[in-house]
């Protein structure tokens, strides 16, 4: 099939301006990042810089893709990255809108790139038990509630790509922060440091300059993990608890 | 002239060494620990546990990843599980069990006295993750659940849903980060290292790009540890994720680390097919899937074509239970992968391209039900069902095998150093533990092992000799040569400019591997390749493209350098197959079987590892050996049947 890409080129000779690519033989068994593959070998045989964007392991899993595709974090399916997104999905002559991750606190790197080391902070601030090597007792010495088990891993489940922020009006990164509060507090060994972890990272997350929740749940729908925002809610109850509590960090 | 490589394995019963060396290995003080940086490359399993445990003993650590954060290491990727010697189902598992288990699957081609010692510490991984957080599948009694994995017949392992690598690397990654918080662990994301630096031969050091400015960086240390993966991207398409490469480990084997066994390399039975030219990456699905899926061919070749559901239970070939009644569905990998390739060899191959075979659930389904199958498997289902546009609850999956994992690597010692004193190499990026063939659910296994409880113990051995040494100055001579050496080979790739991309020299390396360095190889063929690749990587420096410049982000020019490695690599993977006459584990060679096409050993000229020395470009590589002595287990012919 035949598609128009419209693309943001930001770096290099491009001030930030959507820039318009014809791209011919679109195979629909391709993957969306094939087809840029594509156009960026195009690009280079015509001596042009191609376009910048990230991505490893291909399978929805490493959270290094990212994009806005027509207005829609990681495009227009359910519960999928980028990556595992399929041009199966596109119809003959479609125009496609594709934009970086936008939000204050994901400055852009070039084109399509942008630096989320900002969740890397929130999580040395306190997504984390801790136990040195060595120090653990055996495994099963505490039994965990399967369900229960089951819903942190639901929280573990986040690739922590940042779609939850793009996809927010106020580029808030609360569905990130609380995934891993929750992940945490859901289990035995995580509780004895909750009331500390969820203030900590609560404060790294307004110091890296992310939005307020404002209950929109975007995050929740375009999350490829589909991470659920009752996490948000765990969240607020943990930090309101810890507060009275009258722990501080 | 060759010399015999040490292992320096303690002596003593297998059981016993490792006790015995911790308890004599020398320590280092804790105030002499703040004195010492270690530097730490790769972020995964390897490098992130390896970074977490030394911070935590208060070395200074630097942590270097090409990623923009250390989650996101290819580790991430892994599905099936961790094996560990736990016996918590009762079923006759063991430490013993699993090294035999790992040194039979193996093919009796790995050292004893590591794989023991990896076996040794598999239970106290599982407790440490477990203390950590790792949110691994549990039993309605709310103790953990285990499941069987190819080549075993024990139930040992661990896993969380089908992403046991995610949640294990978040793990290892959390701990990272709390010794990122507390300064003793130094973060280098986007940075790659092209270099290290040996300073009156003990490497201090390496040369690493940040790949934001293309700033070259010099960063002194008094040992540096490798913890960079594998290197399965030489074929261009495999289950690595996209920027896997062989970079840091090659450079360090042109500076004198010995790479050993380059030829082993795992070819994963359960992968998507190929469907194009355009395909940038194979996608696996997780071995688990063979202990309820069963992998069939139509008995007839006239009925390829057809769909599944027309075919007759009676006109079905289960290759795997009709061949190996023993293990069936569930025989170790490189059978399973040969396997499929001779029912596609025979013409039974289905799918559009005729090489691919099903993997069928119907009778998982029919037994457990839906909600069951879709318990363990649905992530792996989805996934499937992402990218192919079919079913698999009602269409058979199509799979064919695909180059997976690396059992080569940089050759190190029991101690997990290279040939390089002060340069170590943890996880998939050494050779050691597998053998020529790796069990599944033992790479996570094997890289926390060494990051968490081998390398933290081991490395003191060095750096207990280090304490005098004083900060590692960086304004030497050698860093200088070592700085302009990658400057020039920077220049020298934006140079050509030449016709052809970068992309296009990494696809026809990969073919030119995949058709003769893979799942079978023979004389011939490897001769041949060997001269292709030489000629391509010649054509490589002589024509190749690379947009954009050396002093800004450029993805272009950092793939440019590791599908430059790639091709010196491939040419030594196939001087590896070529020497080596006979089959072992993932090295099929066509000449060496059995009449009914099983691999054929031969114990007596090649129980060895091959670990080669780097004599120049156009030169031939140098052959060490180290001879593998089987102290405790007896060698067999390795039977499935």
């Amino acid at each position: 099939m035949k598609l128009t890409l419209k693309i943001w080129r930001q770096g290099g000779k491009y001030k930030g301006e959507f820039v318009t690519y014809q791209l011919d033989n679109v195979n629909e068994h391709m993957s969306f990042l094939e087809m840029l593959d594509v156009l960026n070998e195009q690009l280079i045989e015509k001596r042009e810089t191609p376009v910048a964007f990230e991505h490893d392991c291909r399978e929805g899993i490493c959270g290094t893709c990212s994009l806005v595709i027509d207005g829609r974090a990681h495009g227009p399916m359910q519960g999928t990255t980028t990556c595992q997104l399929h041009m199966r999905h596109y119809k003959e002559g479609e125009t496609i809108v594709i934009e970086p991750f936008r939000a204050r606190a994901f400055p852009v790197i070039r084109d399509l790139v942008v630096d989320r080391s900002a969740f890397d902070r929130i999580i040395q601030a306190g997504g984390y038990v801790s136990v040195n090597t060595g120090q653990a007792q055996d495994a099963n010495a505490i039994p965990i509630e399967k369900d229960q088990s089951s819903r942190a891993f639901d929280a573990a489940a986040c690739i922590g790509c940042g779609a939850c922020v793009a996809a927010c009006p106020n580029a808030s990164a609360m569905l990130f922060t609380s995934a891993k509060v929750s992940h945490l507090a859901l289990l035995p060994q995580g509780a004895v440091e909750r009331k500390r972890r969820v203030q900590a990272m609560v404060a790294q997350m307004d110091k890296e300059g992310f939005g307020r929740c404002s209950n929109v749940t975007a995050c929740e729908a375009e999350c490829p993990k589909e991470i659920s925002v009752e996490n948000i809610a765990r969240m607020n109850r943990e930090y309101l608890g810890a507060v009275f509590a009258g722990e501080t960090v | 002239m060759s010399v015999q490589l040490d292992s320096k394995t303690p002596t003593g019963e297998v059981s016993e060494k490792w006790e015995s060396y911790k308890g004599h290995v020398p320590l280092v003080s804790p105030n002499n620990k703040r004195r010492i940086d270690v530097i730490i490359v790769g972020s995964g399993l390897a490098g992130a546990s390896a970074a977490a445990s030394l911070g935590e003993l208060g070395y200074n650590v630097k942590v270097f990843t090409f990623h923009d954060s250390p989650r996101r290491a290819h580790s991430i990727a892994a599905q099936g599980g961790i094996n560990a010697a736990k016996n918590y189902q009762n079923d006759g598992d063991s430490v013993y069990r699993l090294f035999y288990d790992t040194i039979k699957g193996g093919d009796y081609r790995a050292r004893e006295g590591n794989v023991h010692r990896l076996a040794e510490v598999s239970t106290a991984i599982i407790d440490q993750c477990v203390a950590q957080g790792v949110p691994f599948a549990r039993e309605y009694g709310g103790l953990l659940d285990n499941r069987s994995f190819g080549g075993t017949q024990v139930s040992r392992t661990f896993y969380a849903r089908g992403q046991t690598g995610q949640q294990l690397l978040i793990g290892a990654y959390q701990a990272l980060s709390r010794q990122v918080a507390l300064g003793n662990v130094k973060l280098y994301n986007r940075h790659e290292m092209l270099d290290v630096v040996l300073i009156d031969g003990k490497c201090r050091g390496i040369i690493a790009r940040n790949l934001l400015t293309g700033e070259l960086e010099r960063h002194g240390a008094h040992a540096v540890v490798l913890g960079t993966g594998g290197y399965g991207n030489v074929f261009y398409l495999s289950t690595n994720a996209m920027m896997s490469n062989t970079t840091a480990a090659w450079r360090a084997h042109r500076r004198g680390a010995y790479f050993a066994n380059p030829c082993y390399t795992q070819i994963h039975p359960t992968c998507i097919p190929v469907s194009g030219e355009y395909q940038s990456k194979l996608t696996l699905m997780s071995e688990s899937l063979r202990n309820d899926g069963r992998c069939w061919v139509p008995k007839s070749t006239a009925d390829v074509k057809k769909h599944p559901s027309q075919i007759p239970e009676a006109d079905r070939d289960y290759y795997l239970e009709r061949r190996y009644p023993a293990f069936g569905n569930l025989v170790p990998r490189d059978i399973a992968s040969r396997a499929a390739k001779t029912e596609c060899d025979a013409g039974k191959g289905v799918g559009a391209t005729g090489l691919a075979v099903y993997l069928d659930f119907a009778d998982a389904i029919k037994r457990l039900g839906q909600k069951a199958v879709s318990e363990k498997y649905g992530n792996l289902f989805e996934m499937y069902e992402k990218i192919t546009g079919d079913n698999p609850y009602e269409v058979p999956m199509r799979i064919y095998p695909a180059v997976h994992y690396t059992m080569g690597g940089l050759w190190v010692d029991y101690e997990l150093m290279t040939t390089i004193p002060g340069l170590y190499a943890t996880g998939e990026a050494n050779f050691s533990e597998h053998g020529a063939n790796r069990l599944g659910a033992s790479a996570l296994m094997q890289g926390l092992a060494d990051g968490y409880f081998v390398l933290p113990y081991t490395i003191g051995s060095y750096l207990s000799n280090e304490i005098r040494t004083g900060t590692v100055q960086t304004n030497t001579p050698e860093f200088d040569k070592a700085e302009k050496d990658v400057l020039d080979r920077i220049h020298q790739l934006m140079g050509v400019q030449g016709k052809q991309t970068v992309e296009s020299f990494h696809r026809r390396l990969g073919k030119i591997m995949w058709n003769k360095c893979g799942m079978a190889r023979n004389a011939r063929g490897l001769t041949e390749a060997i001269s292709e690749i030489r000629e391509l990587r010649h054509e490589f420096w002589r024509d190749v493209f690379v947009p954009g410049r050396r002093d800004e982000y450029n993805p272009e020019l950092e793939k440019a350098w590791r599908v430059a490695d790639f091709l010196e690599l491939g040419e030594l993977m196939c001087e590896d197959a070529l020497h080596r006459n006979e089959s072992c584990g993932g090295h099929f060679r066509e000449e060496y079987q059995t009449g009914d096409g099983e691999a054929l050993r031969d114990d007596e000229n090649y129980m060895y590892v091959a670990a080669w020395e780097w004599r120049g470009e156009d030169a031939k590589p140098e052959l060490h050996k180290e001879v593998l002595d089987y102290e405790e287990i007896q060698v067999t012919q390795r039977s499935y049947k």
